[in-house]
């Protein structure tokens, strides 16, 4: 039974992960119709930033690496979008073959900076002994990362409902050219969407570090997870991204405890119904 | 003069092992394999304007499956390729119902899905697929009892598999149906409208692309006598895109030129530069940014305009 | 039971459309007989480029019917239409730009042939297919151009080129999209004097913007105005018709 349960917690964890890779890639993809490959790989940078500073320095925040990486990361997803993805604006799928490219040059940076053998991150101390809830026992990290990404929900939330700016974002989501045309800077919101979904997925790379350590090969593992939890949850809904996530964070979890062997076609499974029976996802609005 | 040339190509590739020696030989067959894996790709890329970052599955399924029954069942050749190929472009069809319900990116999310499970199959069923291992002692078939041991005898019988599917998949593109292909790739509003089945015309070329990479695989696993995960890996499938839109997509020749490239790049440049990858990267970069339809392409409007000039 | 030939070459019931909130088509029926010439002209916005998607496929109504010849066609995909007869163009030119005017053409014509599916033969086998095109592209005037590239060519021989393909479908019903927008005097007296050659075979509904040219070749008219049907009936008539007046003027 408590086995369940640590399943059932492990669960939430990778879900509240997996929303914090997947939604900036769903917005990324709703607002720029781009499918970014090298989205895995700005989370993997994030991890291996939060490693290298959490092992070099011992009583550093973890919140504030996190942050701090996110902006690295956002930074270098800007350049990238200014320098290259705007150059090809009239080609869409040059667009997808740069983010595939950029994901390679950065996954064997990765490599080459700190070699190819794992990085365990230290869990913060301070969250570091367990918390007891109705005579169960939980590390208390994993319950920390659910509420970041509740969070960061709520906080995406209100700056896609509630400011000007979100605004602006739907309805570029909603109709480019329409919104072009009342004014809206699409092609700075652009940059800045693409930072800001750069810049989440390498602060939830730091948040992942004690849970998944930082190994080459983590760009590669984390983006099916992404792209499968955004066909299921629907492009362009972050209801849908928060839903999805925590959906493919329990089919992983209980998927990878019952059937090993088998962890991909269960993850694979959810995925073939929704594009059988409904394509726009749970709650999409924008079709692929 | 294009008959000349083409004679003269042939000619060439037909005598190679006679003046080269086997190194040279077997970097012929290497890129002979990966001219057939990029020309099936085309059909997909090129002519039905579905950009797919899954192919390597057809290419690692076959190759699978033929490793899998010839060493750990005791089949023969003979057999283990007709269910290797029949297998294989069955699970195109299969894939090609899923992948066809998006277009554009929606059908690219999903065929890179795809192929990353059967990749994650392959190194986690490792009881079947000996995971990260691979399966190595593998055979070489042996046609009308005749030996694909050597450098050169290997080489031939590649040459003709490609030779063949080369021929037929030309043939392909300038038919009704490539027409047709070609047509709902352009305009699929107006082709439906004019009767054709554009859901129809896109789902059997998927299977042709899968029944061609599957063949590319059986040549791949023949030639290495050795399968790893790696080849149904999203690289291994990026690489043959990365061919195929350097080399020009939608032209015949253009693939084969980019898939060459590649090869030699990663032949070449891995004993010399440790991070292949990120140059693979770079060189996506820079074709797309700076040429955009292809090398092929490029050379014959450099071509035209020397003619032009020297007017 | 043998199905009844209907008496009508389209049938348009009870057709609805809204997207959300906003209504498109609401209750529009339509009755054309064989051989009719009929426009439906209406204000912009009125939903009459929604109306031809809903007849071709393009577009799925929320309800109603259409019938072409008497079969019930609602369901079926847009392709399947054309072998039922319908063609159309486009008020946007959606010609295969990077293919010679004689290869267009030659698709008009494959789209209906069994040959379409044929993989093992180039297409220049098919000797009659290119024959029937030249002979197609000659009857709009542009067997001249046939080698060109359909980039390279003016817009209203473009126009041309999309009435021949439609034509080369040999149409029972033929649906035209503002065939004459965009056109210089010549070119519209030019399309204008192709749609009027059109045979008797071909069932005529045209959407023009244009009506002092489009009115010549209606015998009947249709008016929409918020997607509803106001007037219908001969020209002539329906020109006459106060509502028509107040529907263009304005309240």
């Amino acid at each position: 039974m408590q086995f369940w349960i640590i399943q059932g917690l492990n669960s939430l964890s990778l879900g509240g992960l997996l929303f914090l890779l997947s939604s900036g890639f769903s917005l990324i993809f709703g607002l720029m119709r781009l499918a970014n490959l090298t989205h895995g790989a700005f989370f993997m940078l994030g991890t291996y930033f939060g490693a290298t500073a959490l092992r070099s320095y011992d009583g550093l925040n973890i919140w504030v690496t996190a942050l701090g990486a996110g902006i690295a990361v956002a930074a270098i997803g800007g350049l990238f979008e200014r320098l290259v993805l705007t150059r090809l604006k009239t080609n869409p799928l040059g667009q997808v073959l740069v983010t595939l490219g950029m994901s390679f040059i950065i996954s064997d940076a990765c490599l080459l900076l700190w070699g190819g053998d794992s990085i365990p991150v230290p869990t913060p101390q301070n969250l570091q002994s367990p918390t007891r809830v109705l005579g169960f026992v939980f590390p208390t990290y994993r319950l920390v990362l659910v509420g970041c990404a509740v969070g960061a929900a709520i906080v995406l939330y209100f700056l896609l409902e509630r400011t000007r700016l979100g605004a602006m974002i739907r309805a570029g989501v909603d109709d480019r050219q329409m919104a072009r045309a009342v004014g809206i800077p699409v092609s700075n919101l652009f940059t800045l969407v693409f930072c800001l979904g750069a810049g989440i997925a390498g602060a939830g790379g730091v948040l992942g570090g004690p849970i998944l350590s930082a190994y080459p090969g983590l760009d590669a593992d984390m983006l099916p997870l992404a792209l499968i939890v955004v066909i299921l949850g629907g492009i362009g809904s972050l209801l849908g991204a928060f839903i999805g996530s925590f959906i493919i964070g329990f089919i992983y979890t209980y998927g990878t405890a019952l059937f090993p062997e088998l962890a991909y076609i269960i993850l694979f499974l959810p995925m073939i119904f929704v594009i059988a029976f409904r394509p726009q996802g749970l709650f999409g609005r924008v079709g692929a | 003069m294009k008959w000349i040339a083409a004679a003269l190509l042939a000619a060439l590739l037909v005598l190679l092992p006679f003046f080269a020696g086997d190194f040279y030989i077997n970097l012929a067959s290497q890129i002979l394999i990966a001219a057939i894996f990029a020309l099936s790709l085309n059909l997909l890329v090129g002519y039905g304007g579905m950009t797919s970052l899954g192919h390597a599955s057809y290419l690692g399924v076959a190759a699978y499956i033929s490793a899998l029954l010839t060493s750990r069942y005791g089949w023969g050749h003979g057999p283990a390729a007709v269910i290797s190929i029949s297998g294989t472009t069955a699970m195109a069809a299969f894939f090609g119902v899923i992948a066809l319900r998006a277009t554009g990116l929606g059908f690219l999310m999903i065929t890179l899905a795809l192929s990353q499970v059967l990749w994650g199959l392959a190194y986690r069923m490792s009881n079947v697929t000996n995971g990260d291992n691979g399966i190595a002692g593998l055979t070489r078939p042996m046609p009308f009892g005749i030996s694909l041991d050597s450098a050169a005898s290997f080489y031939w019988f590649a040459l003709v598999v490609t030779l063949v599917g080369f021929l037929m998949m030309t043939i392909f593109a300038s038919s009704a149906f490539g027409s047709s292909l070609k047509g709902v790739r352009d305009q699929p509003r107006r082709m439906a409208a004019l009767g054709f089945n554009p859901w129809m015309i896109r789902w059997i070329t998927f299977i042709y692309a899968g029944f061609w990479g599957g063949t590319s695989g059986l040549l791949y696993v023949y030639y290495n006598k050795y399968i790893h995960p790696t080849s149904l890996s999203t690289t291994s499938s990026a690489e043959a895109l990365l061919g195929v839109i350097a080399g020009g997509s939608g032209t015949l020749s253009g693939p084969v030129v980019g898939a060459a490239l590649v090869l030699l790049l990663k032949n070449y440049a891995s004993a010399y530069i440790e991070r292949w990858n990120m140059l693979l990267g770079l060189v996506f970069l820079f074709i797309v940014l700076v040429m955009p339809t292809g090398i092929v392409p490029g050379l014959r409007k450099l071509a035209t305009g020397l003619c032009r000039g020297s007017r | 039971m043998t199905p009844l030939m209907s008496i009508y070459a389209l049938e348009v019931i009870n057709l609805k459309k809204a997207f959300g909130g906003l209504s498109v088509t609401q209750d529009v029926s339509l009755m054309i007989r064989p051989g009719e010439r009929r426009l439906i002209i209406g204000p912009n916005g009125a939903g009459k480029t929604t109306l031809f998607n809903q007849i071709s496929g393009d577009m799925r109504p929320n309800s109603g019917q259409i019938k072409l010849f008497g079969s019930d066609v609602t369901h079926f995909a847009p392709y399947k239409r054309a072998h039922f007869g319908l063609s159309r163009t486009y008020q946007v030119i959606t010609l295969f730009s990077g293919d010679t005017l004689e290869h267009n053409v030659t698709l008009g014509l494959l789209g209906l042939q069994p040959s379409r599916w044929q993989m093992w033969r180039p297409l220049s086998f098919y000797g009659d297919l290119a024959t029937e095109a030249r002979r197609i592209l000659d009857t709009v005037g542009l067997l001249h151009l046939a080698e060109h590239l359909v980039s390279n060519i003016a817009y209203g021989e473009k126009r041309r080129v999309e009435l021949a393909m439609a034509l080369a479908q040999k149409p029972r019903v033929l649906l035209l999209d503002e065939p004459l927008a965009g056109l210089s005097n010549t070119e519209r007296s030019q399309v204008k004097s192709l749609i009027a050659s059109i045979p008797r075979e071909t069932t005529v509904i045209m959407i023009e913007h244009d009506m002092d040219t489009a009115l010549d070749l209606a015998e009947t008219v249709t008016l929409l105005n918020y997607g509803r049907v106001i007037v219908d009936g001969p020209r002539d008539g329906v020109i006459a018709d106060e509502r028509t007046r107040e529907v263009y003027l304005g309240a």
